[in-house]
């Protein structure tokens, strides 16, 4: 392997391709979160993923890592279960917004507050994408959705906001940003305390087409159209990319 | 009259449920979940249907929504299988111990792990003790019919008990059958308007779920015990009610086919019925006499329906698509418990099938009747593939 596909080894190759569909933005992030991986060299003994259910959450059996693939919403409280058995180990949760937020919502709000040493990675689509793009907790209000045929009557969660004046890594990039996603997952890894990435990232079978968009790549230009970086931000607004980090000795 | 449509099943039970006119449903779609709900959501967006219908963030607050709009006095339903269902399990307790008569979908499927979606009915036998009333369906029809006759149970001001309507998932659920639909006008003359005798009201203020010590709590599940074994009647009623109305009979507490002189009975719950029926004419045509005992009411468990209905079998052959591990067929065992202290006591094998989906075909079956032949009293696991477990 070169340098360039070195990230590979952190796949179980002879299980790809992924059963994600054409166009998903999920590959992406995949294949991003490894190259964070390789960049700082983590040992294929001391790290493990841990995802919930969903589309985001079968990543779990792509890493050539040890992995857990838990009930819908529970990665983070087993994440944590890991971390607190063996201090030693990188964990990282990989899993989507309807599993972290939705369902799984709750142990957000604990995870942060206990500042768990673990590393949340989101594949926010917007959309519950496995079983056929029901209204997800980060919906935009009056869009269209399998089960919104009127368009979303509530408005999304602001998963920033749940960070509120903890100290705790956040950071938003989307599937369109290549490089500035492999910086704010590496940083994430590297930082001490509860971290979370909030990836923008695109379905368009069960999502994009109700939505009007032709095609994937659409989708993508769009994160490039909408999202402006700003990496010294206090807080990032709706239409932000960026890394908020309130204080770096967020260590418990 | 209801017309008969060519439908999914899923699809069967959402329209049942509308003419059912629930005031408020909330459901999760996922974890996994059936096209039931989402077939209501259309109804109530195409405003074909007029109910509150809440999309929550999981199984656990879709069960508590109905606890409190059921509280409120309103008729709620909700619908879950497999991993959502155990997710319900806590507020199941609750909305039985407030004797709140909601009504449930329980789509059977395997629960993890491993993660598995396909059918078995590991789930709905998980809370057999959670106090509800638990009714399993042979085919879509009877599913669809079910629900009616589920809300007339329920309601009835000596029960007000919850009722779980078990159909098997993807067999049932994602199949397409002739169903004869219910009319609104047909529901509405089969079930009146709910008129609750306890709720929520400002006027009689009223506390429901509180605390309760070692003074008071028996009690509570003594009446539970004994309403659930007074409920046998009114499934049966209601049963013979819904038979003169609609003209149609799935069975009351049970079910029977060729029970009367056979020697041999099969006992199974669920869609597997109808496979046994096929098996019984087979060998029926062969000279066996040889019949299918259907348990449509697994809580209240019909002691003495089935012990009238088996005493004079030799053999009974019990097929369960779940099991109590570290015990065994939690169906077989109850089977045998029929026949404690009695006089005579038949040969009784059980034998679990179909686990995460697994096929059980005609030949499934035709194993089963060998290996019964031989043995006795025993357990045992049918179409296990042996290169996996040697």
């Amino acid at each position: 392997m070169n340098k360039n596909t070195h990230f590979k080894r952190y796949l179980k190759l002879d299980v790809l391709p992924t059963p994600w569909c054409p166009g998903c933005g999920n590959g992406i992030v995949l294949k991003t979160i490894c190259q964070s991986f390789d960049e700082l060299d983590l040992p294929k003994n001391g790290t493990v993923v841990v995802s919930g259910i969903g589309c985001a959450g079968r990543s779990a059996g792509f890493f050539d890592l040890d992995s857990v693939h838990t009930a819908h919403g529970r990665a983070l409280p087993v994440a944590e279960g890991i971390k607190y058995a063996n201090d030693a180990l990188t964990v990282v949760v990989v899993s989507g917004d309807g599993d972290l937020l939705g369902i799984g919502g709750n142990h957000l709000l604990h995870a942060i507050r206990r500042k768990t040493d673990i590393t949340v990675i989101c594949y926010a689509n917007e959309i519950y994408a496995m079983t056929g793009g029901q209204v997800s907790p980060i919906t935009p209000h009056n869009t269209k959705t399998l089960t919104t045929p009127d368009g979303n009557p509530d408005y999304p969660t602001d998963i920033q906001s749940l960070f509120g004046y903890h100290n705790c890594f956040f950071a938003r990039t989307t599937a369109y940003h290549l490089g500035h996603m492999k910086k704010c997952i590496t940083e994430a890894l590297k930082f001490k305390g509860f971290s979370f990435v909030e990836v923008r990232t695109m379905c368009i079978v069960n999502y994009g087409r109700r939505l009007g968009y032709k095609n994937s790549n659409e989708m993508l230009l769009n994160f490039k159209d909408v999202y402006k970086m700003n990496d010294n931000a206090e807080e990032l607004a709706p239409d932000e990319i960026g890394i908020i980090r309130v204080n770096t000795d967020g260590h418990r | 009259m209801g017309t008969t449509t060519f439908i999914e099943g899923s699809i069967a039970v959402a329209k049942t449920i509308g003419v059912c006119r629930p005031q408020v449903i909330s459901a999760y779609p996922i974890t996994p979940q059936t096209h039931i709900v989402e077939h209501l959501s259309e109804l109530v967006a195409e405003g074909e249907l007029k109910t509150e219908y809440v999309n929550v963030e999981s199984e656990h607050s879709a069960a508590s929504v109905v606890l409190g709009a059921s509280a409120t006095g309103a008729r709620a339903y909700t619908a879950t299988t497999s991993q959502g269902f155990l997710l319900m399990i806590e507020v199941l307790f609750n909305i039985a111990g407030m004797r709140l008569p909601i009504i449930m979908t329980c789509v059977n499927r395997a629960v993890s792990a491993p993660i598995n979606i396909w059918n078995d009915q590991q789930d709905s036998l998980t809370a057999r003790d959670s106090g509800w009333i638990q009714l399993y369906a042979e085919d879509n029809q009877e599913a669809s019919d079910m629900h009616l006759q589920a809300f007339k149970i329920a309601e009835n001001k000596d029960i007000m008990l919850p009722v779980m309507v078990c159909m098997d998932g993807f067999v049932l659920t994602h199949s397409f059958e002739p169903i004869e639909l219910i009319s609104q006008e047909d529901a509405d003359k089969f079930l009146p308007p709910y008129k609750p005798q306890y709720y929520l009201n400002p006027k009689n203020p009223l506390s429901f779920g509180t605390m309760v010590g070692p003074d008071g709590y028996m009690e509570t599940r003594y009446f539970l015990e004994k309403t659930m074994r007074d409920s046998q009647q009114v499934i049966s009623d209601v049963a013979a009610e819904f038979h003169n109305q609609f003209g149609r009979f799935h069975g009351g507490l049970i079910d029977t086919y060729k029970v009367e002189d056979a020697t041999h009975v099969f006992v199974a719950m669920g869609s597997v019925i109808g496979t046994l029926k096929d098996i019984v004419d087979e060998q029926r045509a062969k000279g066996q006499k040889i019949g299918v005992l259907k348990i449509r009411s697994y809580r209240p468990f019909p002691k003495d329906e089935i012990y009238k209905a088996l005493n004079h079998v030799r053999e009974i052959i019990v097929l369960e698509k779940a099991i109590s591990l570290g015990y065994g067929g939690i169906l077989a065992n109850e089977i045998k418990s029929v026949f404690y202290g009695k006089p005579k006591t038949p040969k009784i094998n059980g034998y679990i099938i179909g686990l995460g989906g697994r096929d059980i075909t005609i030949d499934t079956i035709h194993h089963v009747i060998k290996d019964a032949v031989n043995t006795s009293f025993e357990e045992k696991f049918i179409g296990l593939n042996e290169a996996l477990i040697k």
